[in-house]
């Protein structure tokens, strides 16, 4: 092994470090200046519009928040348990539905129009309606035997149905990216399909769309406040309710809030393995 | 060596076309091969090779034409595919080793899901190959770790350790670097000595020469000339493999 301790950098080479130090130091200036004139502007901006203290009281009231936060948090627990059970039907629904599309033997023609049909309806149909359908169509079916089903069954029902369509796609995405020579060694090594599928191209396949697949799960995680128009007393409905009691907007901001600190650490970790990906696959990072 | 019986050959084609649309790329080839023999397949680019190897391998729908293998009709369409080329081991210029999977992996994988056996014969198994390469230190690498030799002899290795009753090996050494080429050669004279069945399309002719026992040359789709290699190479009868030697300066 060549050793780099003893190595003492050209004249050439300390110039450019010089320079490269001094550009660095010029542009960290320039955009810290920048985003505080930005800043004092945006601020002034506001508070000196003519109705910013009507605004302040009824969007920014702290013992309305106050009192609102336990019980949107309180809210909030059911969009957790919403998120986990869907995320889980969606990894699993979606997975099928990529499978069965891409399925080569005729003799599986209607599965794959299913699945493509399907794809096509449900990522079209906005979320609002899909929950409206299924939250008041569900339960107008009258199915005696299984009594009344909660809105939070059919909150979840209906992100699954919608998110496993776009999901579907993204899992498609990946098992068509795996090169054709990875499967066509599996073959020739006497797995089936199913076997060549499982083994060699799923593993490699969910490996590549993990970031965009995280980027539908920061996605889905705010969309499950869209449960509470079926009544289900979550975060969002639980700040509503605050609302009208006080007649104070403030417990929305709440709420809100509250969905972006859920967010963060996916919104995190997602940049965190896109980025981890991006090393792995490019070399050269200047560009 | 125990005695060939020339009357059984391990596998024997017969008039095999093969057709993308119009364009015929197998025009009716006949070919066999005899337990523990090396045939070579050579020819320019575009001649067949490759195509007359994933026929066999039936990764291509053959156009026309049988195949046996130990007496057995694989080309009837009733044929289980899959335990086919379970017989039939067939290795890529490209090597096509699992991205994902660590060395060892890549070759206990068909061990264990297609032969059945457990991960702990499996890995005994594997390990004893990648000990006789030389790659045992390597075992728990990712291919791409890995040279492009040693890629190589681990693909051929995953092949070799199903225990195939013939391999197929698809120029094996054309995507390599010079100076790799050379260990690549040495594992399949090694696997000459143990007494497996492979055929080999290859442009490394000096080696086909040394190591092969029939050499076939392939030429625009059909056998323009075969014989025994020292023969063949010798004294060329058909005017195409003259010229075809002589561009390789053999």
């Amino acid at each position: 092994m060549l050793d780099n301790s003893q190595f003492e950098p050209s004249p050439a080479e300390q110039e450019r470090r010089r320079i490269r130090v001094r550009a660095h130091r010029r542009s960290l200036l320039v955009s810290l200046t920048s985003t505080v004139v930005f800043a004092v502007v945006v601020w002034f901006g506001l508070t000196s519009t003519p109705g910013w203290s009507r605004v302040q009281a009824s969007f920014f009231d702290w013992p309305t928040a106050e009192k609102a936060l336990p019980l949107v948090l309180n809210g909030l627990l059911l969009n957790l348990r919403v998120l986990f059970f869907a995320a889980i039907g969606v990894l699993i629904f979606g997975l099928l539905l990529a499978l069965m599309r891409t399925l080569r033997n005729p003799v599986f023609f209607p599965l794959r129009l299913f699945a493509r049909v399907y794809v096509d309806f449900f990522r079209g149909l906005p979320l609002l309606i899909v929950l409206y359908l299924v939250g008041f169509g569900v339960p107008g079916l009258r199915l005696d035997g299984v009594g009344r089903i909660s809105p939070e069954l059919l909150g979840i029902a209906a992100l699954v149905l919608t998110y496993s369509a776009y999901v579907a796609e993204v899992f498609r995405a990946g098992i068509e990216a795996i090169h054709p020579s990875q499967r066509l060694a599996a073959r020739s090594l006497g797995l089936s399909y199913a076997q060549s599928m499982r083994y060699v191209v799923l593993p490699q396949a969910v490996r590549r769309v993990a970031p965009p697949l995280m980027n539908d799960f920061v996605s889905l995680q705010k969309d499950v406040g869209l449960i509470s128009i079926l009544g289900a007393v979550d975060a969002v409905r639980a700040a509503q309710i605050q609302v009208a009691m006080s007649a104070n907007f403030t417990p929305y901001l709440v709420a809100g809030l509250l969905f972006v600190l859920l967010a963060i650490p996916s919104i995190r970790f997602a940049d965190h393995i896109t980025e981890k990906f991006a090393k792995r696959e490019q070399v050269g990072n200047l560009l | 060596m125990t005695e060939i019986d020339w009357n059984n050959p391990r596998l024997k084609v017969r008039g095999l076309r093969k057709n993308f649309d119009q364009r015929v790329v197998l025009g009716g080839v006949d070919l066999e091969i005899y337990p523990g023999q090396i045939v070579a397949l050579i020819g320019s680019s575009g001649s067949g090779k490759s195509t007359l190897l994933r026929c066999i391998n039936l990764i291509e729908t053959i156009s026309d034409g049988q195949i046996w293998l130990e007496g057995e009709d694989i080309s009837v369409a009733s044929i289980n595919q899959d335990s086919v080329r379970r017989e039939i081991g067939l290795v890529f210029q490209s090597f096509n080793l699992f991205a994902h999977l660590s060395i060892l992996d890549n070759i206990t994988l068909a061990l264990r899901k297609v032969q059945g056996k457990t991960k702990a014969e499996a890995e005994e198994i594997a390990m004893n190959w990648l000990d006789r390469i030389g790659l045992a230190d390597k075992a728990n690498d990712y291919p791409d770790k890995l040279s492009g030799g040693q890629q190589q002899r681990t693909a051929i290795v995953r092949a070799v350790a199903l225990n195939p009753k013939v391999l197929l090996l698809d120029e094996v050494t054309s995507a390599l670097d010079p100076e790799l080429v050379g260990e690549v050669l040495e594992l399949i004279r090694d696997l000459k000595k143990t007494g497996t069945t492979i055929i080999m399309a290859t442009h490394e002719l000096s080696f086909a020469r040394d190591v092969a026992d029939w050499v076939v040359f392939l030429d625009q789709g059909v056998v323009a000339e075969e014989g025994e290699a020292a023969e063949f190479f010798a004294h060329p009868k058909n005017l195409r493999t003259h010229e075809f030697l002589s561009r390789l300066n053999i």
